[in-house]
C-alpha cells in the first residue's frame, strides 16, 4: 500500500474530494463569520440545491455546469429571503434561538423533499459523467477535476468580494462590530441577509458541481454537513482560505488514512487531525477572522 | 283487586319481552357479520433516513397485499374481518424501530410486518417478543433474526447463511462450467449487521470451495467515495469482486469501477444492493451489464407474480425485492390468520409456525418452519443481460446460461 503507484492516485483522490468539502464549507464559514450562527440548515439547503440542479437537467435539459448561472442568483435570493424573513426575525438576536430555528428549517426541508420527491436516490447520467482525465500517474474523473478547479476559483472570488468591494467592507465591519457598523450607516439587517444569501449562493454552485459525481436524495445533506462543519472549524470560522485548505487537508487525510489503515480509520483520522489542530491552534488553522 | 290506573300486566310485559328477544336473536347475527372488527396489522419500515427508498418500497408491497386481501373479502374465518394497516416509521434506526413496536402493541395490533433492515429487525423482534406479539420479518437477512429462540419471530424468505451457501454453490458450478477461470476473490461489504454477517460467512465458505479471498473491505453507510477501495482492487487484481451493500453505495461503487477502467472476470454480488434491481439496470445500463447477483427474486413462471409486477410498475414503482417480499409476508400472515381463526398471540404464533402455505410467488421449495425460519426459502442467481434481469439458478426457474467470465470491456 505504500507503493507510489497507489499513494499518488489516493492523494489526488483525497484532494479532489477535499475540494468538494471545501465548496460546501465556504458558504458555511461566511455565514458563521458574519452572522455568528451555526447554520444547521446548510446540509438541507445543499440538498434542495441538488434537487434544483437535478430537475433543471431532467425537465429542461440544462447541463449542471451551465445551471450554475441560474442557481447561484436563485439561491442567493432564497438565502437572503430566508435570513431576512425567517431566521433573522424569529431569532430576535438570540444565538440559541437561531440554532434551533436553523435546525427546524432543516427538518422541514428534508421532510418536504421526502414528501414531494419520494425517498429514492436520483442521479443524472451525462455524456461526461464517466469520463476520466489521464494525468499519467492517475485517472481522475472529469467532474472531480472540474470541481477542484471550481473550488479554487470560488474561494478566490469570495476572497476578492470580501477584501476589495464596498459590500465586502460592510460585511467585515458588521462581522467585527455590528453596533459600531450601524453607527457609521451600515444597514446591518441587509448585510446579514446579503451574507446569508452569498452563503447559500455558494451552495447553489456546489450543488451544480457535485451532481455529476454524486446523487441526490432527501438525506444527502447529512452526508456532507458534518464534514463541512469540521472543515469550517478546522480552517478557522470565517476564513475562506481556511475553508479551502481545511477541506483539502481533510480530504487528503480521509483518503490516505483510509488507504493505509482501513476505511473506518480514514473517518477516524479526520477527527484526530481536527482535535490535534484545535489543541495547538484553538481558533483553527487561519484563525477566526473574515479573510 | 282491580285498580283504576292503567297499567300493563306482568303477562304482557313477559310476552313482549319474549317476542323482542326472539326477534333480537334473529337480527343479531347479521349485525355481527357486518361489524366484524378490523384486524390491525403493524406495517413498520424505515421510510425516512438512509434506507428510505427500501422502506417506502417495502411499505408499498405490504399495502398492495392488504388492499387485495380486503377486496377479496378479508379474513373469512374471522367473519370477513378486514385488515387495517397501522403505518409506522423506523427512521432507519434500530432504537426507533423498537420504540415503534411498543406503540403498535399499545394500539392493539395482531401482528407486525417489517422492518426491512437486518439491524432494525434484531431490535424490533426482541421488542415484540416481550409481548409475545407475532412478528413476520419481511427481508432482514441476518442470521441472528432466527437464532435467538424467539417464538414470535418468523421469516418466510432466506437468511444470510442460506443465501451465501446457495450463492457459492452456484458460483462453483458457473466457474466449473467455464473452465475455472476464477481463483481470487475481493469482498466489499457495508458495515452494519447484514454486510458484516455476509462477509464473515463468505470468508468461512469460499476457501472450502477452492477460492482465495485476497482482501475484504468494509465501508460505512453512507459512503461518499469509493475511489480508494477501487484503488485497492486495482492493486490486488482479483479475478472476481463480491459486493454486499445497499443501493446508493452499490451505484457509487460500480460507477467508480467503470471510471477507473477496472477489468475483472466478473462482479458476483451476494445481496448486492443494486445488482438485481430494475432501477439500477434502467439508470446505469452500462455499469450494470453482466453483473450477477445472488438475491431475493420472484417466480417468473407464476401468473400472479407477473400480475403483481405489472400492477407495481403501473404505480410508477420499480418491482424490487422489497415490494414482493412484503407482499408475500402479508399474504403468509393472512393465511395464518385464516387457519388460526383467532387474533390471539399464542394462536397466531402457532399458526405461523405450522404454516405450509404454498400459494406464494417465490421460487422456493415446500414451506416448512423450523425455529421461525422457512426452510423452503432460497435465493436466485440473476444476471443482467440485454438490459434485462435473467434468472440463472435455480434451474427450474432459469432462462438460460450465465455469460461468464464477463467479456473484456472496451476502453
Amino acid at each position: 500500500m505504500l507503493d507510489p503507484i497507489i499513494l499518488i492516485p489516493a492523494a489526488i483522490n483525497g484532494l479532489t474530494m477535499g475540494a468538494v468539502y471545501a465548496l460546501v464549507a465556504l458558504g458555511l464559514t461566511l455565514i458563521y463569520g458574519v452572522l455568528h450562527i451555526i447554520n444547521f440548515a446548510h446540509g438541507s439547503l445543499l440538498m434542495v440545491a441538488l434537487y434544483a440542479a437535478f430537475f433543471l437537467y431532467r425537465l429542461l435539459g440544462i447541463d449542471p455546469y451551465l445551471a450554475i448561472v441560474v442557481l447561484v442568483p436563485v439561491f442567493f435570493a432564497a438565502g437572503y429571503a430566508l435570513q431576512r424573513s425567517v431566521i433573522g426575525t424569529s431569532g430576535q438576536g438570540r444565538d440559541q434561538n437561531v440554532l434551533l430555528i436553523t435546525l427546524g428549517v432543516s427538518i422541514v426541508l428534508e421532510n418536504a423533499a421526502l414528501y414531494f420527491f419520494s425517498a429514492d436516490t436520483k442521479t443524472i447520467d451525462t455524456s461526461y459523467s464517466l469520463e476520466v482525465v489521464d494525468l499519467g500517474v492517475a485517472l481522475v474523473p472529469l467532474p472531480r477535476l472540474i470541481g477542484f478547479v471550481a473550488a479554487l476559483v470560488l474561494a478566490a472570488v469570495l476572497w476578492a468580494l470580501i477584501a476589495r468591494t464596498d459590500l465586502g467592507r460592510a460585511i467585515r465591519a458588521v462581522a467585527k462590530e455590528p453596533h459600531g457598523a450601524t453607527h457609521v450607516g451600515v444597514d446591518v439587517n441587509h448585510v446579514f441577509a446579503m451574507s446569508f444569501g452569498i452563503g447559500t449562493a455558494c451552495l447553489g454552485a456546489a450543488a451544480c458541481l457535485l451532481l455529476p459525481m454524486f446523487y441526490v436524495s432527501p438525506h444527502v445533506g447529512n452526508v456532507f454537513v458534518l464534514i463541512a462543519f469540521t472543515v469550517v472549524v478546522l480552517g478557522g470560522m470565517g476564513s475562506f482560505v481556511g475553508a479551502l485548505i481545511g477541506g483539502l487537508l481533510i480530504g487528503l487525510t480521509e483518503s490516505l488514512g483510509g488507504l493505509l489503515f482501513g476505511e473506518a480509520a480514514g473517518q477516524l483520522g479526520i477527527f484526530l487531525i481536527f482535535i490535534a489542530v484545535l489543541l495547538f491552534r484553538p481558533t483553527g488553522l487561519f484563525g477566526s477572522r473574515l479573510a | 283487586m282491580t285498580s283504576k290506573t292503567p297499567h300493563t300486566s306482568r303477562r304482557t310485559i313477559l310476552k313482549t319481552a319474549a317476542a323482542g328477544a326472539a326477534l333480537g336473536t334473529l337480527g343479531a347475527p347479521a349485525i355481527l357479520r357486518a361489524q366484524a372488527a378490523p384486524i390491525k396489522i403493524g406495517v413498520l419500515h424505515p421510510v425516512t433516513g438512509p434506507l428510505s427508498y427500501s422502506g417506502t418500497q417495502s411499505r408499498a408491497g405490504a399495502l398492495m397485499a392488504i388492499e387485495e386481501l380486503n377486496a377479496a373479502g378479508g379474513i373469512k374465518s374471522l367473519g370477513g374481518a378486514k385488515l387495517e394497516p397501522l403505518l409506522a416509521d423506523a427512521q432507519s434506526k434500530p432504537d426507533v424501530g423498537a420504540a415503534e413496536v411498543d406503540k403498535l402493541n399499545e394500539a392493539g395490533v395482531a401482528a407486525i410486518v417489517g422492518p426491512y433492515a437486518s439491524a432494525i429487525a434484531i431490535a424490533t423482534t426482541a421488542a415484540a417478543a416481550r409481548y409475545n406479539l407475532p412478528h413476520v420479518v419481511d427481508v432482514g437477512t441476518v442470521d441472528t433474526v432466527v437464532t435467538r429462540g424467539l417464538t414470535n419471530t418468523f421469516r418466510f424468505s432466506p437468511g444470510v447463511t442460506k443465501i451465501v451457501q446457495f450463492g457459492l454453490e452456484s458460483l462453483s458450478k458457473i466457474n466449473d462450467n467455464a473452465g475455472k477461470p476464477v481463483k481470487t476473490v475481493f469482498i466489499v461489504h457495508e458495515e452494519s449487521a447484514f454486510g458484516t454477517n455476509t462477509a464473515k460467512v463468505l470468508n468461512e465458505e469460499l476457501p472450502k470451495l477452492g477460492f482465495e479471498v485476497v482482501e475484504t473491505v468494509k465501508h460505512a453507510n453512507p459512503t461518499r467515495d469509493f475511489s480508494n477501495i477501487v484503488l485497492r482492487i486495482q492493486a490486488k487484481k482479483p479475478d472476481l469482486i463480491i459486493p454486499a451493500n445497499y443501493y446508493d453505495e452499490y451505484v457509487l461503487f460500480t460507477r467508480a469501477l467503470r471510471q477507473q477502467r477496472v477489468q475483472t472476470k466478473g462482479i458476483y454480488s451476494i445481496l448486492g444492493g443494486g445488482a438485481s434491481s430494475y432501477k439500477f439496470v434502467k439508470e446505469f445500463p452500462d455499469a450494470a451489464n453482466y453483473v450477477m447477483d445472488c438475491n431475493h427474486w420472484f417466480d417468473p413462471r407464476k401468473a400472479a407474480a407477473i400480475a403483481l409486477k405489472e400492477k407495481t410498475e403501473k404505480k410508477g414503482l420499480f418491482f424490487s425485492y422489497e415490494v414482493f417480499l412484503n407482499y408475500n409476508a402479508v399474504m403468509y400472515l393472512a393465511d395464518a390468520l385464516e387457519r388460526a381463526k383467532s387474533t390471539a398471540h399464542d394462536a397466531l404464533n402457532a399458526s405461523l409456525a405450522s404454516s405450509t402455505w404454498d400459494k406464494h410467488i417465490l421460487p422456493y421449495g415446500p414451506t416448512k418452519f423450523v425455529n421461525g425460519q422457512n426452510t423452503g426459502a432460497q435465493p436466485a442467481i440473476t444476471q443482467v443481460l440485454d438490459k434485462d434481469i435473467k434468472v440463472i439458478y435455480p434451474l427450474a426457474f432459469s432462462s438460460g446460461n450465465a455469460v461468464f467470465p464477463m467479456p473484456t470491456r472496451k476502453t
